[in-house]
């Protein structure tokens, strides 16, 4: 027996641009040819189809090696090739190029509730979809009463899953899933599903998973889980490896360089996150407080101020419209700040303009906050720029202490009354 | 005599395993090479590990298609039957089409029999993999699983309509020869060509939706292409063997012969379609295989 469980050599995978968007029919491909010709009199889409046809490496020469027992966690940007690394590791894809080698039995998460069928009852559903994960039939009837009594559901394990309410469903799935005891275990962002509580189970089942000395490749963007559950990670990038290491520094390094910097005058003419075939309109962001003094750094209850600065270059945009939207670090989408929602007319755009979001009172939660802004024209989206930024809200010093912020995505401005009845 | 922890817990749960699956019973390991694969690796004792699954796909195919139905199994019976009562009347009635001295309603149940399975089974074959699309992204498992169960699944509908069959023999008096002990033969032989041209109607609806629309047709035209509703000594004779492309002609002829003891022993069309569906099997098996690598990433 060797000491390493997973040893990979130069993975690499390559997909024709938007072929994971879906089938094609013979239909589209008629279809396709027949437009050709006049594709060429639209300048616009030239450019799309042209690039429809290119491929792109979602993996490129990944070289690693995990050794037996370590909890290893793979962190990085959406579209880093960190589920195309599950994929490929548990065979559900093949590589296009490179080599991978698996010492023991493999158990790949990448969902909970894999084929689980609505009309048959959650009986059935535990031994189909135990099978599906890799059990046998014998290893599912001895863990049968465990699994029925993890999900909570022994009144409706002969009831069609159909009727079970959403929880009890995510509860039984994941009671099957957490189960399997396979020598390495790969799970994909399956704790972003279900309510706080479940989060929680979820995570402290991943950790008795990982302190049985069982392998794990695990991708999240819950840095905070990483941290606390993986000793090494790897951070991909673009579908490279950039970086391996101890899991807290590269937490850590990747929080920090996520944005080029956490800076509060950035000019994104060049920026990495623009999304291809975008128009480089958005060309400036600052960050302000309601004095106008250059801030990233806010405490709950803050105003916070948005300058936009937007270069229509040589065109002209008559309906224009921006919109700014934050994320949370699990890359939950928290809100928009939208120009077309307020009504409000920046006027038709030629020129450069500036454009100003005041942001009252910002009661989220404090944390790490990445920042997307998006330009249109009339319904049209002209220039995109995914994570240009982070903020960081802190508690205030006063009646929002740190310890007592209560759980949640912001903290409501609210008055309790209390009254003697009588 | 490895870390004291890991051996514990897994020592007990290898050992069970060690006879059901990959046999690893010396060392308990089992490594998996992944890279990219050759048509060629034709993968059968993997499949051989999964029975476990492919059972449990049967087992669901079964249960969901009876499970909000009113009269459940019984459409396993009425499908036949009622297409057996629709032949009898147009067919043997009305434009009295030769039944080799049979009575018109065995001779044609007897055809439908192995038709609907083989019509039922294809039809199913086509759709699993995009039915089963969400299980194929998510989990690995050999691909061949899906098809396959789809025509196993038919298995018990086809049991039940052959009762009926049998039924209906006592009922008309007509009595099986020894020529029966073929029967399995033939059977084995439907399995296997609505497995054949399953396969490549599976796979190629995973990537061009069109081929579900497609085969209805296909079924529609095949039925009249095989000898379901005339006997192929209808046919003329040189042309028999060219007949036997069709590989269901084989099957049904080969179901009236071993069943009625009527129609022709197996000649030159049986081989004809044996050669037939062998080809179109193993091309089948190549040409899903080439998918299945990918399969995931365009479904």
């Amino acid at each position: 027996m060797s000491d390493v469980a997973i040893r990979v050599e130069n993975l690499s995978k390559r997909y024709r641009i938007g072929q994971r968007e879906g089938y094609l029919a013979l239909r589209d491909v008629l279809a396709r040819g027949l437009k050709a010709p006049f594709r060429l009199l639209k300048r616009d889409s030239q450019n799309l189809s042209r690039r429809s046809n290119e491929y792109i490496w979602a993996l490129k020469d990944v070289s690693f090696e995990v050794k037996r027992g370590e909890v290893v966690g793979i962190i990085g940007r959406n579209g880093a090739g960190k589920t195309t690394l599950l994929k490929i590791l548990s065979r559900i894809t093949e590589p296009t190029e490179g080599y991978a080698e698996v010492r023991g039995r493999v158990g790949s998460l990448l969902e909970v509730g894999t084929g689980f069928h609505p009309e048959l009852t959650g009986r059935e559903n535990i031994y189909l979809n135990g099978a599906i994960l890799g059990m046998k039939k014998r290893e599912i009837d001895r863990k049968f009463d465990e699994i029925v009594a993890f999900a909570e559901v022994e009144k409706f394990i002969d009831t069609p899953v159909k009727y079970y309410s959403s929880g009890m469903y995510v509860r039984l799935a994941f009671a099957v899933a957490a189960h399997l005891e396979p020598e390495i275990l790969l799970v994909d962002e399956v704790l972003a599903v279900g309510d706080a509580a479940f989060q929680k189970k979820c995570l402290g089942k991943m950790g008795d998973v990982a302190k049985e000395g069982r392998t794990v490749l695990f991708v999240s963007h819950n840095m905070a889980a990483i941290e606390r559950l993986c000793q090494r990670a790897l951070l991909l990038d673009k579908g490279n490896l950039i970086l391996s290491g101890h899991a807290q520094e590269l937490v850590a390094r990747y929080l920090s360089e996520k944005v080029p910097l956490r800076r509060s005058n950035i000019n994104l003419t060049f920026h990495s996150g623009r999304r291809p075939g975008m128009l480089p309109v958005i060309v400036k962001i600052r960050f302000m407080d309601k004095n106008s003094q250059e801030k990233t750094v806010f405490k709950i209850g803050d105003d916070i101020i948005f300058e936009i600065e937007l270069d229509p270059g040589k065109k002209s945009f008559k309906f224009p419209s921006v919109s700014i939207a934050i994320h949370n670090y699990m890359d939950q989408l928290i809100c928009k700040l939208t120009t077309w929602s307020q009504s409000f007319n920046i006027g038709s755009l030629n020129v450069r303009k500036v454009l100003r979001c005041i942001w009252r009172a910002c009661r989220l939660v404090p944390g790490t906050y990445f920042i997307s802004i998006g330009f249109g024209n009339g319904g049209n989206v002209v220039d995109y720029v995914e994570k240009v930024a982070n903020i960081e809200i802190l508690p205030s010093g006063d009646s929002l202490a740190e310890g007592k912020i209560p759980r949640g995505i912001f903290i409501p401005e609210i008055d309790w009354v209390v009254y003697e009845k009588g | 005599m490895r870390t004291s922890s890991r051996g514990t817990t897994f020592q007990p749960q290898i050992l069970n395993l060690a006879g059901v699956m990959h046999g690893r019973s010396r060392h308990n390991e089992m490594i998996t090479i992944i890279k990219p694969q050759s048509v060629f690796t034709l993968k059968f004792k993997e499949i051989w590990d999964y029975r476990e699954l492919l059972y449990f796909f049967i087992w669901r195919d079964i249960k969901v298609r009876y499970k909000q139905t009113v009269i459940g199994a019984a459409w396993a019976v009425i499908q036949p039957f009622l297409a057996m009562v629709v032949f009898s009347v147009f067919f043997g009635r009305f434009a009295r089409i030769p039944s080799e001295g049979l009575p018109y309603p065995i001779f044609a149940y007897c055809a439908l029999v192995p038709w609907t399975y083989f019509a039922n089974s294809l039809t199913n074959a086509t759709n699993t993999m995009v039915a089963n699309q969400r299980v194929i992204t998510k989990v690995y498992f050999p691909r061949l699983i899906l098809p396959l169960s789809a025509v196993l699944s038919g298995l018990p509908d086809f049991l039940i309509s052959f009762s009926v069959l049998i039924g209906m023999m006592f009922l008309y008096g007509v009595y099986p020869t020894a020529n029966l002990i073929f029967l399995p033969l033939f059977t084995l032989m439907a399995i296997v060509t609505a497995l054949a041209v399953g396969l490549w109607t599976s796979a190629a609806n995973a990537i061009y939706r069109d081929v579900r629309y497609v085969v209805p047709f296909l079924v529609q035209f095949w039925l009249f292409a095989s000898p379901v509703v005339y006997p192929s000594s209808l046919v003329p004779e040189r042309w028999r063997a060219l007949y036997g492309l069709n590989p269901m002609a084989g099957v049904i002829e080969g179901f009236r012969w071993a069943l009625l003891g009527r129609g022709e022993p197996p000649g030159p069309m049986l081989f004809v379609s044996i050669f037939v569906v062998l080809l179109v099997f193993i091309g089948g098996i190549i040409y899903f295989r080439r998918m299945e690598g990918t399969i995931a990433d365009v479904i």
